[in-house]
């Protein structure tokens, strides 16, 4: 009678929040990226001491800065893990807000350290580039606007996320950074290509490609030495390249041993871009063998998972991410091997890094989001058919 | 394509009929027009989902197998070591005529310090001080603590050096990687090696450069990278050359002579086997702070090419062979020696023997100035002046050291008939003792001109020439009846003949007209065997003065300068593998 009066004591039906997440994640993709995360610690070991001696640090300063910046990634992944869809969609079109707008004032407040390129906003801890954090907020809106523009009476989603990527592409040109365009149009072909893109206007978008290729190595001086020693048969032993060419030899299949490598001292970018290159000369092939199962397993498992997914929104923005996630982990080792030009690009959660390894944390914890198993509507679905099948 | 119509009339007038909605059907097929719609896209996305899914499959697969080819490959030697720097042997080594090195090239490093990055300089100074005491502690101290960026402590380190340096654990001392020349022998030859700096010192690399000796002569040759590697061989021999100057080294103490120098010289190719310098250096450190103010005793001054020196009654073989080639007299010719004490105006005198008449031989080995002013006058000025000239004593001699470049005899700028008297017998024209060892040479080796060489020959052609095979012959057998029974007796060395000329002159004195009776230069030429000259030998002696145990003080060459080179031939005449041959007479001697 007092629960006919009173209502029964509040239950929920459904599981407790913590064990439903974890029953839903990609529990196997989490612990790739531990594990990748952990290996980066590793080898961060064989090459922090050179560059912090470079830069009078403590020897292992770039070990501690990466425990600490790898923990405030991870806690992003596993905080915007627990966030649902919706959330990740908001947050992602309000920050892609404040980052685009960051990106496009680079010009006026960024620093470029000397390099050559502004990418970055100085501060007293250390640096951020918006770009970084831009890539994917931008794939999940463009995942959003081409996934609302298949809705009836929705808007020119396609159109939008192509003409606010060709923006972005624009502005990252400017700084250069030729890496990250190519990353953003990468990204948003992708999610245009799975979201039902016509195979012509792809074809059209890759051709246009091209050409701006060949503008750009007309054009700009750095790019065409970029190129030029691509292309060249013989690997001048003296650069970037050269160097990490002949660690992977003198690597072999088990590597010279821990801490014996050389490529480190050699290499200005040891611990980020060519982190790769220290790897396979200290452990050897089977290290980097590792690796890239790990980047396989996290890519076809997050791509097999959104396969059965029936929200499209999710979808385009799992396999943007994904996409993203992937093809940076390919420039990066193909650059290493000479299949692809040389061009900057990090290992994720692999190689050193401040802002950019959060990026990556946040990018992955929204893919998984994407990726979570979810009820997929297979009640309507059976209904759908059976009334078709009326 | 069928288009099937949102509001098909058919089920809009059974509906109105029925008293439905009929827009109610209109969103009805809109809506499965939406979800066969979101079926198909479903479906696309799951197939191109899949080929996105393959396609990075393989792009992984790729970088791996790319990664495996690579890591199988083999490492490219060339790849492997950067090398710190690339002046492995940037000079030739410097061999004798037997191989032996002479110089070589050693690793090692200079130091530099960076005081900008100095901890602790005073502490730095002090103990750099105790490494090399040779360093200047308050410029040092003032250089550590200023403002300069960069400086240079030390041109090489030893070993041990380097480690002390490692030890005082300042991080501002730094190397730089060098190779630095080595004379193994120390001191042998030095003057004829000279030595080297270094030129455009950097961090990391030094030009050496040759500063005297060969090593300047030939620095191009040797500094050559085209020809690495192809050693420069000298004629000299080591073994003689340091039999040589152990026994000059201890005469010249003994005899507390300012300076001494000898020559070995090859009477044929003109080879310049040995040549001493006393007193001489060690190449390896060639800072020497001379303080005198005759440059002649600076212990950098090669005596044997660069001093120029009147060397007494040596020259008085030069008139008696042009007399003898000239015809105008032969060696048994009396000369008239007693009465004739002005000649051609000139005052000259004999103090040592008292004979009216003496054969041409017998002026040589009695010395007799009288004598050769005589012939002197008998052939005349231009036929000495010829016969000097002939003998190249009026230019510098040929030798590639650069110390004899320029090196000319001083010769009287108007030549009168006193100058054809008293050059006659050694005073008025002055050469370097090489030029005087090399006119012996010729003179004794058949006739021919020579030219002196420090260069290995292995063929040489016979020079011009210059006095008749006969004249040479003759005068061969002159000088050796003057270490038979003249003015240097003390040569004679059992089994090997030898021949040769003294000459004993007085110096010039310092500040004054005339000449000073207590300094001479006491010169001994001489050749071996007689029979076929192999080899003249030069020794000479700057103010020698010895007593054994006589009365008064000995400086004339005969006690000085001969006896010596009869212990040197003594001792190389085996080295320059000639056989002792026994004198008939000892022979006839032991039958009996």
């Amino acid at each position: 009678m007092t629960e006919m009066v009173y209502g029964t004591v509040k239950h929920s039906s459904a599981e407790p929040s913590l064990s439903k997440w974890l029953h839903s994640i990609d529990r196997w993709s989490i612990l790739c990226v531990l594990t990748l995360f952990g290996i980066g610690l590793l080898l961060g070991l064989s090459s922090s001491p050179p560059l912090a001696e470079k830069n009078e640090y403590s020897p292992f300063y770039y070990v501690y800065k990466q425990v600490v910046f790898g923990s405030l990634a991870l806690s992003c992944m596993f905080i915007f893990s627990t966030l649902s869809k919706t959330s990740i969609r908001r947050f992602a079109v309000l920050f892609f807000l404040v980052t685009f707008v960051a990106l496009a004032l680079l010009p006026v407040f960024g620093t470029d350290f000397g390099k050559g390129a502004t990418r970055w906003y100085s501060f007293g801890l250390g640096s951020f580039q918006p770009s970084e954090f831009l890539k994917p907020v931008f794939v999940v809106l463009s995942a959003w606007l081409i996934a609302e523009s298949q809705k009836i009476n929705g808007p020119p989603g396609n159109f939008i996320s192509f003409f606010i990527a060709m923006l972005i592409t624009i502005l990252l040109v400017i700084q250069p950074d030729f890496g990250q365009a190519m990353l953003i149009l990468f990204g948003w072909s992708v999610v245009y290509f799975v979201g039902g893109a016509s195979i012509v206007l792809l074809l059209i978008i890759a051709f246009a490609t091209i050409c701006l290729g060949f503008v750009m190595y007309s054009i700009s001086e750095h790019f065409r030495r970029r190129i030029d020693g691509f292309l060249s048969v013989d690997i001048d032993p003296t650069t970037q390249i050269g160097f990490v060419s002949n660690a992977i030899r003198e690597g072999g299949w088990f590597g010279v041993g821990v801490g014996k490598g050389e490529v480190k001292w050699s290499l200005p970018d040891a611990h980020t871009d060519f982190i790769i290159a220290v790897a396979a000369e200290e452990y050897g092939l089977i290290l980097v063998t590792v690796i890239i199962s790990l980047y396989i397993t996290v890519t076809i498992r997050s791509l097999h998972r959104l396969m059965n997914k029936k929200d499209p929104f999710a979808r385009l923005a799992g396999v943007g991410l994904t996409a993203m996630f992937a093809m940076q982990a390919l420039i990066n080792m193909g650059v290493a091997v000479r299949l692809l030009p040389a061009k900057g690009m990090t290992l994720p959660f692999i190689s050193n890094g401040g802002s950019s390894l959060i990026a990556t944390g946040i990018a992955l914890g929204m893919l998984l989001v994407f990726t979570k198993l979810e009820p997929q509507g297979d009640v309507r679905d059976l209904l759908v058919k059976r009334r078709k099948g009326l | 394509m069928i288009r099937v119509p949102l509001r098909p009339l058919a089920h809009i007038l059974a509906v109105r009929s029925s008293g439905g909605n009929p827009d109610d059907i209109e969103k009805q097929n809109v809506n499965q027009r939406y979800i066969t719609y979101t079926d198909l896209t479903q479906k696309r996305a799951e197939r191109r989902l899949f080929f996105v899914g393959i396609m990075f499959l393989i792009s992984f697969v790729l970088v791996c197998a790319r990664m495996t080819v690579l890591a199988s490959s083999e490492v490219s030697s060339v790849l492997t070591e950067v090398s710190p720097s690339n002046l492995i042997s940037q000079r030739s080594n410097i061999l004798d005529r037997n191989g032996n090195i002479l110089a070589t090239n050693l690793p090692t490093f200079a130091l530099y310090a960076r005081p900008q990055v100095m901890i602790r300089p005073q502490l730095a100074v002090k103990k750099l001080i105790k490494i090399f005491p040779d360093l200047n502690a308050k410029k040092m101290l003032t250089d550590f603590t200023g403002q300069k960026t960069f400086l240079w402590v030390k041109d090489k380190l030893s070993p041990e050096q380097r480690q002390a340096v490692h030890e005082i654990g300042e991080p501002g001392l730094m190397y730089g990687p060098r190779e630095m020349r080595l004379y193994p022998n120390g001191r042998f030859a030095s003057h004829v090696l000279g030595g080297t700096r270094f030129n455009n010192q950097s961090a990391t690399n030094a030009d050496m450069v040759g500063s005297a000796g060969v090593e300047a002569t030939f620095n191009n040759y040797l500094s050559d990278r085209a020809d690495e590697g192809k050693a420069l061989q000298l004629s000299l021999d080591l073994s003689v050359q340091a039999a040589v100057e152990n026994i000059l080294g201890g005469s010249m103490n003994i005899m507390r002579a300012k300076g001494a120098t000898s020559i070995v010289l090859d009477v044929i190719t003109g080879e310049i086997i040995t040549m001493v310098s006393l007193p001489d250096f060690d190449p390896n450190n060639r800072q020497i702070e001379f303080a005198g103010d005759d440059a002649n005793n600076n212990p950098l001054f090669n005596r044997a090419v660069q001093g120029v020196y009147e060397l007494g009654s040596t020259y008085k073989v030069f008139t008696v062979a042009k007399a003898l080639d000239l015809g105008l007299v032969d060696p048994e010719t009396e000369i008239d020696v007693f009465r004739k004490t002005n000649i051609l105006g000139t005052a000259v005198r004999d103090d040592h023997y008292k004979v009216p008449k003496l054969s041409v031989t017998d002026i040589l080995t009695e010395s007799s100035n009288v004598g050769t002013a005589t012939l002197a006058a008998k052939i005349g000025k231009n036929n000495q002046i010829s016969m000097l000239k002939d003998l190249g004593l009026f230019h510098p001699t040929e030798v590639e050291l650069i110390e004899a470049n320029g090196i000319t005899p001083l010769k009287p700028k108007k030549w009168i008939d006193s100058s054809t008297v008293t050059i006659s017998y050694g005073y008025g024209l002055s050469m370097s003792p090489l030029h005087l060892a090399v006119a012996y040479a010729t003179l004794i080796n058949g006739g021919y001109k020579v030219i002196p060489t420090i260069l290995k020959q292995d063929n040489k052609d016979l020079g011009r020439r210059v006095i008749s095979a006969e004249t040479s012959n003759q005068l061969r057998k002159i000088l050796r009846s003057v270490v038979q029974r003249g003015t240097a007796t003390l040569g004679n060395v059992e089994g090997y003949e030898v021949g040769g000329k003294t000459g004993t002159a007085n110096k010039q004195k310092v500040g004054a007209r005339g000449y000073d009776n207590d300094r001479v230069v006491s010169t001994f030429v001489s050749f071996f065997p007689v029979k076929s000259p192999r080899y003249v030998l030069l020794v000479s002696f700057d103010e020698p003065s010895y007593r054994g145990g006589k009365e008064k003080n000995e400086r004339s060459a005969g006690w000085t300068a001969v006896p010596v080179a009869a212990e040197i031939i003594k001792r190389i005449a085996p080295l320059l593998n000639l056989r002792p041959s026994s004198e008939t007479d000892q022979v006839v001697q032991l039958g009996r």
